[in-house]
């Protein structure tokens, strides 16, 4: 039995574990806990280690998705995370600017991490707050080539739709090397 | 869909080269900590800015460019209160006061003072109204974003500069026992002279600029040739706690890259399996 791995992160409430949730067979092993900080009470719960959502491929093969924490304090467990990742999808709130700034960091250090294909997927872009794709490139400062993609976590479609254009991006790269 | 946010995460520098990129036409509003500014713009080009609480009129504008002088401004405020700029811009045209060069340069060199002004704020909520425009009595000079980003970033990098020599504005100031310099023999600005009467070992840095209306940047401008100077320095305020050390943050560990050769199939089944899903 091959096991495989992609992860996703993002900032802290950019909708990992709901990414997940949408697509995984299991119901998602969350490690979450009560928030703490009244700066990041903007929700319940939140990752302390991370998510794990799975998709049975065959007999032989299976897909692991793990979430990462968001809060920059469990930022120790990315690294442990990214190991040995096919590629990762970086998750951005489209409502949140305030949040751009640290999803542009965790990309980086992601990609200092491995230097593997990845994917932004641009959150929320059903909510009438959301900035434009064309917007929100400029202000994460992604390259053309980088693939910025609109997202509704909760959306299976949707999330099918980021997970196969991050396997293209894979399946591109390793033809071309 | 709304362009909105805070300057705290999504600087001037990157708002201008925003508008810019996408060739934005609107107003962007910002209401900052005590005032409010908005800039706007035509197809990516600056036309007209303004700082909410100064005078923005023609008048004011070409009299703070030294085109006109108080008495002129004073009679013209009599004669021409109600005047809009492009009528009162006709108006001075006309009596040979100013020129339209005068009045465009004057302008623009106003636009640009407040631009470079909005580069120093690091606080404040912005939002960007595409439906809202000058009105048809404003005169709009259009002006390229490209290098009024250049000069912000420079200007930005002399603020990032100021901040490493003086990164807590919360440390007081105190007159040097020995100054290598006679503070009377100096010549000091208006600024800086409201600064140096404020200099004692209970006024923080901040309170200064506070009292002062300095933006922190201005403050700390000023504090720094006071201290190239050898007239000041810094001091803990009066009461105030030792400062905490920084956390110090574990450098990462590098990580060897998977082998894609033999996991071409594995992508391939995985593509497929998720298009089934």
């Amino acid at each position: 039995m091959q096991a495989v791995k992609m992860v996703v992160t993002g900032p802290f409430n950019s909708g990992k574990t709901q990414f997940i949730q949408a697509i995984s067979e299991i119901d998602v092993v969350s490690t979450e806990r009560k928030i703490s900080s009244d700066a990041e009470k903007v929700k319940d719960n939140t990752t302390v280690a991370m998510d794990f959502g799975r998709i049975t491929v065959d007999d032989e093969l299976i897909l692991y998705l793990f979430g990462t924490p968001g809060q920059k304090r469990f930022d120790f467990m990315w690294e442990i995370l990214s190991e040995g990742m096919l590629g990762f999808v970086v998750m951005v709130d489209s409502t949140r600017p305030e949040t751009f700034r640290e999803a542009k960091s965790i990309l980086e250090t992601f990609r200092a991490y491995a230097p593997t294909p990845y994917v932004v997927a641009a959150n929320k872009q059903d909510h009438p707050e959301a900035w434009e794709l064309d917007d929100l490139r400029i202000a994460l400062r992604l390259d053309p080539a980088i693939k910025l993609l609109p997202c509704v976590a909760t959306d299976r479609e949707k999330v099918k739709s980021v997970l196969l254009e991050l396997l293209y991006s894979i399946l591109a790269e390793m033809e071309k090397s | 869909m709304p362009l909105k946010g805070n300057l705290r995460d999504f600087s001037t520098t990157n708002l201008l080269n925003l508008i810019n990129l996408a060739k934005k036409t609107g107003t962007l509003i910002i209401d900052g900590p005590g005032q409010g500014a908005q800039m706007s713009f035509r197809n990516g080009k600056l036309i007209y800015a303004a700082m909410g609480h100064e005078d923005g009129n023609l008048a004011a504008i070409l009299r703070k460019s030294g085109r006109l002088t108080d008495e002129q401004v004073k009679a013209l405020r009599a004669r021409a209160a109600t005047a809009s700029d492009k009528e009162l811009g006709l108006l001075l045209i006309n009596a040979g006061y100013v020129n339209q060069g005068d009045i465009i340069n004057s302008l623009r060199s106003h636009m640009l003072e407040v631009v470079y002004r909005l580069f120093t704020w690091v606080e404040g909520l912005f939002r960007f109204e595409p439906a809202i425009m000058p009105g048809d009595d404003k005169i709009t000079v259009p002006i390229e974003l490209e290098n009024v980003i250049i000069e912000g970033s420079r200007r930005m990098q002399e603020w990032a500069h100021l901040a490493e020599e003086l990164p807590n504005l919360d440390m007081a100031l105190k007159f040097t026992d020995r100054p290598t310099a006679n503070i009377r023999n100096m010549s000091l600005s208006v600024e800086e002279w409201k600064v140096v009467s404020y200099i004692k070992p209970t006024n923080s840095m901040r309170a200064i600029a506070r009292a002062t209306s300095l933006s922190d940047l201005e403050i700390r401008r000023i504090v720094y040739g006071l201290l190239q100077a050898g007239l000041v320095e810094i001091v803990r305020p009066e009461g105030a706690p030792p400062p905490r050390p920084a956390a110090a943050r574990p450098g990462a560990r590098p990580v060897p890259p998977p082998d894609p050769k033999q996991q071409v199939s594995v992508v391939t089944k995985l593509i497929a399996r998720i298009r089934s899903l």
